[in-house]
């Protein structure tokens, strides 16, 4: 397929690619989907969790979400055993941070260090990148203001009001743009980002998992029943608005909403 | 003149540390915080050379979070007490090694006993009910022999504190301008008001 410049990975190809990070890419594309969403004062992560088998104990297989220090939790999509490492080095920093300055790391300060990280291993010599992309969010100290980025494989990282990244993401951040209002109360916030999983998790509330951060607090994760709650409101609503919508068929303002099920799905199972 | 006092009574640790920071004979300060805590349930009380203690203790308490975020669990003062001692041992085989010399007191948290660790310079580590460092150890432990009980209830643990501190100001040739009292429960560290403005009078 590629041409030899995909051998090594500090070698560009002619057109200026470095394949190995495009294949990293790739890798995030298979993960499961992690969505991150900015309320007015809290900020939201809901991972879509991969089904456990009969036998697996889900209580104490690491989840997709981690906490980087008390008040940055990070969530991934990608290779589970380099999210592992790099994890690892967030959490070395940020002590590391505090024990030279005195302060908690700032969010945005985590985030270029996580970057920092995954851009270095796209270009020294008998490494491989990271397969991960990473959602981190958080509070920065005595601050009010929800922070989200996202770093990628190829050391790239960016602020965001909501965004999602692995499996489907384009599904998910599409619906996000349609649905993200700012300064959206907690409520709204976490039913956003159940509602947004729900587009491309097919098996609902048992296969999702939502994180939350508020100012000087530590990670909240959601209790399972809770997450149940949303989903069963959220369905609700989608079979009334179905409901309201049979009748009217091409009837004048049919308040334009959700896209159809099955261009979701379709596009949900391509994906993988 | 450091005082570091430590008792363990039937659910809680008390530790003292005195206010004083000093150089020389002068004293710098005098509210000064000999105490770190380490986590929900473990305080550390240190004394010792001015640079070396704040370093060492600020790199124990590094450590230890770093243990909380990568293992999701905090450590029980046994642990923390086996960690400190052995980065007191390869400190001590070190080129310039740390001159510091602490009180460890902890709640275990799953067991819920409360545990008093005792080390110092030399990397000794030792449990013990009762424990003190420097001068404070001539004038007190003979007070603690005599009155500590392993299951006193708090009020008499700080009646014996009282009695310890009282017996200080009474002997020690200078003032070392009061006590910061914590104590380590089942639900946390808490600082306990402690006043010694009352003057005990030498025998």
């Amino acid at each position: 397929m590629a041409s030899g410049y995909d051998r090594a990975l500090s070698v560009f190809s002619p057109d200026g690619h470095v394949f190995q990070v495009e294949y990293a890419l790739e890798a995030v594309k298979r993960g499961t989907c992690a969505v991150g969403v900015k309320g007015k004062d809290i900020v939201v992560l809901g991972c879509e969790k991969r089904s456990a088998m009969k036998l697996q104990d889900t209580r104490i297989t690491p989840s997709k979400i981690g906490l980087i220090d008390t008040h940055v939790c990070l969530a991934f999509a990608g290779l589970n055993a380099d999210a592992r490492i790099l994890i690892d080095k967030a959490r070395l920093e940020a002590q590391s941070h505090r024990l030279t300055v005195e302060d908690p790391v700032t969010i945005e300060y985590i985030t270029k260090y996580v970057a920092g990280v995954q851009q270095r291993y796209t270009q020294s010599g008998g490494v491989r990148p990271f397969g991960i992309s990473t959602l981190i969010i958080g509070f920065d100290k005595g601050e009010t203001e929800p922070k989200l980025y996202q770093t990628e494989p190829s050391g790239i990282y960016s602020a965001w009001k909501a965004n999602a990244i692995g499996r489907s993401s384009k599904t998910v951040r599409e619906f996000l743009e349609r649905n993200h209002k700012d300064d959206m109360d907690r409520e709204a916030t976490i039913s956003l980002t159940v509602k947004s999983l729900l587009e491309v998790v097919q098996t609902g509330a048992k296969n999702i998992e939502i994180a939350i951060m508020a100012p000087g607090k530590t990670i909240e994760m959601l209790p399972a029943e809770q997450i149940e709650q949303y989903v069963k409101t959220i369905e609700a609503e989608k079979q009334e608005e179905q409901a309201k919508k049979k009748p009217g068929r091409g009837g004048p303002a049919g308040a334009a909403s959700l896209p159809s099920r099955p261009v979701t799905e379709q596009e949900g199972s391509t994906g993988v | 003149m450091e005082v570091l006092l430590g008792i363990t009574g039937k659910d809680f640790v008390i530790v003292a540390a005195s206010k004083a920071a000093m150089r020389g004979a002068s004293i710098l300060k005098s509210n000064d915080d000999k105490t770190r805590p380490l986590n929900k349930h473990n305080l550390l009380a240190f004394s010792g050379e001015a640079g070396d203690t704040i370093q060492f203790t600020e790199y124990i308490q590094a450590n230890i979070a770093l243990y909380s975020m990568r293992n999701e669990t905090d450590l029980g003062p046994s642990a923390v007490a086996s960690f400190i001692r052995s980065e007191l041992a390869k400190s001590l085989r070190s080129r310039k090694p740390y001159n510091v010399n602490l009180l460890l007191g902890g709640v275990d948290p799953i067991s819920r006993e409360p545990s008093l660790y005792w080390l110092d310079y030399l990397a000794s580590s030792a449990k013990l009910p009762y424990a003190a460092h420097g001068y404070a150890q001539y004038y007190c432990l003979s007070i603690l022999d005599k009155h500590h009980h392993p299951d006193i209830s708090f009020d008499q643990g700080m009646r014996i504190l009282r009695m310890c501190t009282d017996e200080l100001q009474r002997r020690l040739p200078i003032d070392f301008k009061g006590m910061t009292v914590k104590v380590v429960k089942k639900d946390g560290i808490q600082e306990v008001e402690y006043d010694t403005s009352k003057q005990v009078l030498s025998a």
